[in-house]
Protein backbone atom coordinates (compact mmCIF):
# COMPACT_ATOMS: atom_id res chain seq x y z
CA UNK A 1 0.00 0.00 0.00
CA UNK A 2 1.39 3.79 -1.12
CA UNK A 3 0.69 7.39 0.58
CA UNK A 4 0.28 10.20 -0.98
CA UNK A 5 0.33 13.42 0.52
CA UNK A 6 -0.46 16.33 -1.27
CA UNK A 7 -0.18 19.80 -0.59
CA UNK A 8 -2.52 21.81 -2.04
CA UNK A 9 -2.04 26.19 -1.96
CA UNK A 10 -3.22 29.36 -3.47
CA UNK A 11 -0.18 30.47 -5.89
CA UNK A 12 1.95 33.34 -5.41
CA UNK A 13 -0.05 35.80 -7.78
CA UNK A 14 -3.11 35.20 -6.01
CA UNK A 15 -4.35 37.00 -3.22
CA UNK A 16 -4.57 34.89 0.39
CA UNK A 17 -6.40 36.78 2.68
CA UNK A 18 -6.12 33.73 5.18
CA UNK A 19 -2.50 33.65 5.13
CA UNK A 20 -2.19 37.81 5.23
CA UNK A 21 -4.69 37.40 8.53
CA UNK A 22 -2.89 34.66 10.58
CA UNK A 23 0.50 36.74 9.82
CA UNK A 24 -1.10 39.83 11.36
CA UNK A 25 -2.36 37.52 14.39
CA UNK A 26 1.52 36.09 14.71
CA UNK A 27 3.02 39.83 14.63
CA UNK A 28 0.50 40.77 16.84
CA UNK A 29 2.27 37.79 19.80
CA UNK A 30 5.01 39.20 19.14
CA UNK A 31 6.95 36.99 16.38
CA UNK A 32 9.41 39.48 14.08
CA UNK A 33 10.48 39.00 10.98
CA UNK A 34 7.65 37.03 9.03
CA UNK A 35 8.05 37.62 5.36
CA UNK A 36 4.83 35.87 4.50
CA UNK A 37 2.25 33.30 5.30
CA UNK A 38 0.38 31.14 2.76
CA UNK A 39 -2.17 28.80 4.27
CA UNK A 40 -2.52 25.64 2.24
CA UNK A 41 -4.20 22.49 2.48
CA UNK A 42 -3.54 19.13 2.49
CA UNK A 43 -5.23 15.50 1.56
CA UNK A 44 -3.70 12.36 2.51
CA UNK A 45 -4.81 9.45 -0.01
CA UNK A 46 -3.71 5.78 0.75
CA UNK A 47 -4.08 3.82 -2.46
CA UNK A 48 -4.23 0.19 -3.00
CA UNK A 49 -1.15 0.14 -5.36
CA UNK A 50 2.72 -0.91 -5.45
CA UNK A 51 3.72 0.25 -8.48
CA UNK A 52 4.60 4.42 -7.69
CA UNK A 53 4.95 5.52 -10.78
CA UNK A 54 1.41 4.26 -11.84
CA UNK A 55 0.23 6.15 -7.98
CA UNK A 56 1.98 9.11 -9.09
CA UNK A 57 -0.11 8.62 -12.52
CA UNK A 58 -3.25 8.96 -10.40
CA UNK A 59 -2.72 11.14 -7.92
CA UNK A 60 -1.63 13.94 -10.48
CA UNK A 61 -5.24 13.44 -12.55
CA UNK A 62 -6.92 13.38 -9.38
CA UNK A 63 -5.28 16.77 -8.55
CA UNK A 64 -5.94 18.12 -11.84
CA UNK A 65 -9.86 17.07 -11.99
CA UNK A 66 -10.89 17.61 -8.69
CA UNK A 67 -8.66 18.56 -5.62
CA UNK A 68 -6.89 21.47 -6.91
CA UNK A 69 -8.50 24.31 -9.08
CA UNK A 70 -5.25 25.00 -11.40
CA UNK A 71 -6.59 28.41 -12.02
CA UNK A 72 -5.52 29.63 -8.59
CA UNK A 73 -3.83 26.71 -6.76
CA UNK A 74 -0.57 24.67 -7.53
CA UNK A 75 -0.31 21.52 -5.71
CA UNK A 76 2.68 18.98 -4.69
CA UNK A 77 2.99 15.74 -3.23
CA UNK A 78 4.56 12.95 -1.84
CA UNK A 79 4.25 9.26 -2.32
CA UNK A 80 5.44 7.17 0.08
CA UNK A 81 4.98 3.54 1.54
CA UNK A 82 1.83 3.29 4.00
CA UNK B 1 -42.71 28.00 -21.47
CA UNK B 2 -41.06 25.41 -18.28
CA UNK B 3 -38.41 26.29 -15.90
CA UNK B 4 -36.17 24.15 -13.89
CA UNK B 5 -34.62 24.35 -10.86
CA UNK B 6 -31.31 22.25 -9.72
CA UNK B 7 -31.39 20.46 -5.99
CA UNK B 8 -27.77 19.70 -5.03
CA UNK B 9 -27.09 18.50 -1.64
CA UNK B 10 -27.20 21.55 0.17
CA UNK B 11 -28.79 23.74 -2.30
CA UNK B 12 -30.86 26.45 0.25
CA UNK B 13 -32.74 28.50 -2.52
CA UNK B 14 -34.18 26.58 -4.48
CA UNK B 15 -37.57 26.90 -3.33
CA UNK B 16 -36.98 31.05 -2.96
CA UNK B 17 -36.07 30.14 -6.88
CA UNK B 18 -39.17 28.12 -7.65
CA UNK B 19 -40.95 30.34 -5.89
CA UNK B 20 -40.12 33.78 -7.86
CA UNK B 21 -40.69 31.95 -11.11
CA UNK B 22 -44.09 30.02 -9.90
CA UNK B 23 -45.98 32.97 -7.78
CA UNK B 24 -44.43 35.75 -8.90
CA UNK B 25 -43.92 35.59 -12.32
CA UNK B 26 -46.69 32.66 -12.69
CA UNK B 27 -44.60 30.47 -14.84
CA UNK B 28 -44.03 26.68 -15.06
CA UNK B 29 -41.06 25.41 -12.93
CA UNK B 30 -39.80 21.94 -11.79
CA UNK B 31 -37.14 20.79 -9.79
CA UNK B 32 -34.09 18.53 -11.20
CA UNK B 33 -32.60 16.13 -8.90
CA UNK B 34 -28.52 16.49 -8.79
CA UNK B 35 -28.39 12.96 -9.84
CA UNK B 36 -31.13 13.55 -12.58
CA UNK B 37 -30.04 13.65 -16.46
CA UNK B 38 -33.30 14.48 -18.22
CA UNK B 39 -33.68 18.01 -18.25
CA UNK B 40 -37.10 17.50 -19.71
CA UNK B 41 -37.31 19.70 -21.79
CA UNK B 42 -36.72 22.41 -20.25
CA UNK B 43 -36.35 26.29 -21.41
CA UNK B 44 -34.38 28.26 -18.87
CA UNK B 45 -32.19 26.30 -16.33
CA UNK B 46 -31.61 27.70 -12.50
CA UNK B 47 -28.48 27.20 -10.43
CA UNK B 48 -29.67 28.25 -7.34
CA UNK B 49 -27.77 29.70 -4.17
CA UNK B 50 -26.29 26.95 -0.90
CA UNK B 51 -23.65 25.40 0.04
CA UNK B 52 -23.56 22.73 -1.92
CA UNK B 53 -21.62 19.34 -0.58
CA UNK B 54 -21.17 21.29 1.96
CA UNK B 55 -18.78 23.86 0.27
CA UNK B 56 -16.15 20.68 0.64
CA UNK B 57 -12.77 20.62 -0.52
CA UNK B 58 -13.63 24.19 -2.52
CA UNK B 59 -16.62 26.13 -2.64
CA UNK B 60 -18.50 23.74 -5.79
CA UNK B 61 -15.86 21.92 -6.58
CA UNK B 62 -18.35 18.81 -6.51
CA UNK B 63 -21.39 19.65 -7.15
CA UNK B 64 -19.60 19.96 -10.84
CA UNK B 65 -19.40 16.09 -11.22
CA UNK B 66 -22.88 15.65 -10.41
CA UNK B 67 -24.80 13.57 -12.93
CA UNK B 68 -27.05 16.95 -14.19
CA UNK B 69 -24.09 18.80 -14.94
CA UNK B 70 -23.23 17.18 -17.96
CA UNK B 71 -26.39 17.68 -19.02
CA UNK B 72 -26.90 21.47 -18.16
CA UNK B 73 -23.59 21.61 -20.44
CA UNK B 74 -24.58 19.77 -23.00
CA UNK B 75 -27.74 22.27 -22.62
CA UNK B 76 -25.50 25.51 -22.24
CA UNK B 77 -23.82 24.37 -25.12
CA UNK B 78 -26.85 23.91 -27.36
CA UNK B 79 -27.46 27.67 -26.33
CA UNK B 80 -30.01 26.83 -23.78
CA UNK B 81 -30.74 29.56 -21.47
CA UNK B 82 -28.58 28.55 -17.97
CA UNK B 83 -28.71 31.13 -14.56
CA UNK B 84 -26.31 30.49 -11.85
CA UNK B 85 -26.56 32.47 -9.18
CA UNK B 86 -24.32 32.50 -5.87
CA UNK B 87 -23.44 29.19 -5.41
CA UNK B 88 -25.00 28.82 -8.84
CA UNK B 89 -22.54 31.21 -10.01
CA UNK B 90 -19.67 29.01 -8.20
CA UNK B 91 -20.92 26.15 -9.90
CA UNK B 92 -20.37 27.13 -13.55
CA UNK B 93 -17.14 28.58 -13.12
CA UNK B 94 -16.06 25.33 -11.51
CA UNK B 95 -17.76 23.29 -14.39
CA UNK B 96 -15.80 25.85 -17.20
CA UNK B 97 -19.50 27.56 -18.32
CA UNK B 98 -18.09 30.60 -17.35
CA UNK B 99 -14.25 32.03 -16.79
CA UNK B 100 -12.59 32.61 -13.48
CA UNK B 101 -13.00 31.59 -9.94
CA UNK B 102 -13.93 32.53 -6.48
CA UNK B 103 -11.73 33.76 -3.61
CA UNK B 104 -12.87 34.22 -0.40
CA UNK B 105 -13.86 37.30 0.31
CA UNK B 106 -11.39 40.46 0.65
CA UNK B 107 -12.30 40.41 4.50
CA UNK B 108 -13.04 36.68 5.35
CA UNK B 109 -16.01 37.64 6.35
CA UNK B 110 -19.59 36.01 5.20
CA UNK B 111 -21.84 39.30 3.67
CA UNK B 112 -25.80 39.18 3.67
CA UNK B 113 -26.96 42.25 2.96
CA UNK B 114 -28.70 44.42 0.13
CA UNK B 115 -25.58 45.76 -2.09
CA UNK B 116 -26.03 47.94 -5.63
CA UNK B 117 -25.00 46.67 -8.68
CA UNK B 118 -24.81 48.31 -11.64
CA UNK B 119 -26.19 47.06 -15.12
CA UNK B 120 -23.25 47.05 -17.61
CA UNK B 121 -24.66 45.23 -20.26
CA UNK B 122 -28.23 45.26 -20.98
CA UNK B 123 -27.62 43.18 -23.98
CA UNK B 124 -28.65 40.32 -22.84
CA UNK B 125 -31.23 38.09 -22.65
CA UNK B 126 -30.85 38.37 -19.16
CA UNK B 127 -31.06 41.79 -18.86
CA UNK B 128 -33.08 43.13 -21.58
CA UNK B 129 -35.51 44.55 -19.37
CA UNK B 130 -32.82 47.48 -17.88
CA UNK B 131 -31.93 50.54 -19.14
CA UNK B 132 -28.32 50.84 -19.75
CA UNK B 133 -26.34 51.84 -16.59
CA UNK B 134 -29.38 50.65 -14.39
CA UNK B 135 -28.34 50.91 -10.77
CA UNK B 136 -30.24 47.68 -8.78
CA UNK B 137 -30.83 47.50 -5.19
CA UNK B 138 -30.21 43.59 -5.00
CA UNK B 139 -28.85 41.25 -1.30
CA UNK B 140 -25.96 39.05 -1.40
CA UNK B 141 -25.08 35.83 0.67
CA UNK B 142 -21.89 34.90 0.26
CA UNK B 143 -18.27 34.06 1.64
CA UNK B 144 -16.63 33.05 -1.33
CA UNK B 145 -17.54 35.83 -3.60
CA UNK B 146 -14.50 37.73 -4.43
CA UNK B 147 -14.20 36.99 -8.30
CA UNK B 148 -10.70 36.55 -9.90
CA UNK B 149 -9.23 36.35 -13.77
CA UNK B 150 -5.95 36.31 -14.86
CA UNK B 151 -5.29 39.61 -16.67
CA UNK B 152 -5.74 38.12 -20.22
CA UNK B 153 -8.92 36.59 -19.20
CA UNK B 154 -10.13 40.28 -17.67
CA UNK B 155 -9.40 41.68 -20.88
CA UNK B 156 -10.98 39.12 -23.12
CA UNK B 157 -14.38 39.79 -20.46
CA UNK B 158 -14.30 43.09 -20.87
CA UNK B 159 -13.27 43.31 -24.84
CA UNK B 160 -16.46 40.87 -25.26
CA UNK B 161 -18.44 42.71 -23.26
CA UNK B 162 -19.13 39.69 -20.42
CA UNK B 163 -19.55 41.88 -17.59
CA UNK B 164 -22.87 42.45 -16.62
CA UNK B 165 -23.05 43.72 -13.64
CA UNK B 166 -20.33 45.32 -11.07
CA UNK B 167 -20.64 46.62 -7.47
CA UNK B 168 -21.41 50.19 -7.24
CA UNK B 169 -22.71 52.94 -4.82
CA UNK B 170 -26.14 53.89 -4.48
CA UNK B 171 -24.68 56.91 -6.80
CA UNK B 172 -23.60 54.14 -9.51
CA UNK B 173 -20.21 54.52 -9.12
CA UNK B 174 -18.02 51.41 -9.64
CA UNK B 175 -15.25 51.99 -6.45
CA UNK B 176 -13.03 50.06 -3.95
CA UNK B 177 -15.64 51.32 -1.09
CA UNK B 178 -18.78 49.50 -3.19
CA UNK B 179 -17.02 46.56 -3.62
CA UNK B 180 -17.75 43.98 -0.82
CA UNK B 181 -16.05 41.18 -1.56
CA UNK B 182 -12.94 42.52 -3.29
CA UNK B 183 -14.32 41.03 -6.72
CA UNK B 184 -11.38 41.93 -9.47
CA UNK B 185 -13.17 45.46 -11.06
CA UNK B 186 -16.11 45.09 -9.35
CA UNK B 187 -17.16 41.96 -11.27
CA UNK B 188 -20.82 40.86 -9.99
CA UNK B 189 -22.24 38.76 -12.62
CA UNK B 190 -20.79 37.75 -15.99
CA UNK B 191 -22.10 36.13 -19.19
CA UNK B 192 -20.42 33.42 -21.30
CA UNK B 193 -19.12 34.46 -24.63
CA UNK B 194 -22.40 33.18 -26.21
CA UNK B 195 -24.67 34.83 -24.64
CA UNK B 196 -26.84 32.04 -23.05
CA UNK B 197 -24.92 31.09 -19.59
CA UNK B 198 -25.49 34.42 -16.67
CA UNK B 199 -23.63 33.73 -13.36
CA UNK B 200 -24.38 36.46 -10.84
CA UNK B 201 -23.38 36.40 -6.95
CA UNK B 202 -26.64 38.98 -5.93
CA UNK B 203 -29.99 37.17 -5.22
CA UNK B 204 -32.63 37.78 -7.99
CA UNK B 205 -34.78 35.92 -6.43
CA UNK B 206 -34.84 37.37 -3.30
CA UNK B 207 -35.63 40.56 -4.53
CA UNK B 208 -38.70 40.09 -6.58
CA UNK B 209 -41.30 41.32 -3.93
CA UNK B 210 -41.78 44.48 -2.96
CA UNK B 211 -42.28 43.19 0.58
CA UNK B 212 -38.71 41.93 0.63
CA UNK B 213 -37.50 45.26 0.41
CA UNK B 214 -36.74 45.55 -3.37
CA UNK B 215 -38.39 44.38 -6.46
CA UNK B 216 -35.14 44.54 -8.54
CA UNK B 217 -34.30 41.48 -9.64
CA UNK B 218 -37.86 40.83 -11.09
CA UNK B 219 -36.71 41.77 -14.37
CA UNK B 220 -34.09 39.36 -14.28
CA UNK B 221 -36.51 36.69 -15.00
CA UNK B 222 -38.95 39.03 -16.66
CA UNK B 223 -36.59 39.33 -19.55
CA UNK B 224 -35.63 35.57 -19.46
CA UNK B 225 -39.26 35.14 -19.85
CA UNK B 226 -40.03 37.87 -22.51
CA UNK B 227 -36.71 36.86 -24.05
CA UNK B 228 -37.87 33.29 -24.20
CA UNK B 229 -41.29 33.97 -25.47
CA UNK B 230 -39.19 36.09 -28.81
CA UNK B 231 -36.46 33.13 -29.25
CA UNK B 232 -34.41 35.29 -30.74
CA UNK B 233 -31.78 33.15 -32.28
CA UNK B 234 -28.09 34.54 -31.10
Amino acid sequence: MLKAEINISLKRTVADPQGLTIKHALESLGYKGLADVRMGKSVVIRLNLKDKKKAEEEINGMCKKLLANPIIEDYHFKISKA
Amino acid sequence: MKFGVLVFPGSNCDQDCAHAIKDVLKKSVTYIWHQDTDLKGLDCVILPGGFSYGDYLRTAAIARFSPVMKSVTGFARKGGTVIGICNGFQILLEAGLLPGVMLRNRDLHFICRYVYIRTENNDTRFTGLYNAGQILKIPIAHNEGNYYIDAAGLKELKGNNQIVFRYCSAAGEADEQSNPNGALDNIAGIINKKGNVLGMMPHPERSCERELGSRDGYFIFQSIIKWLEKRRVW
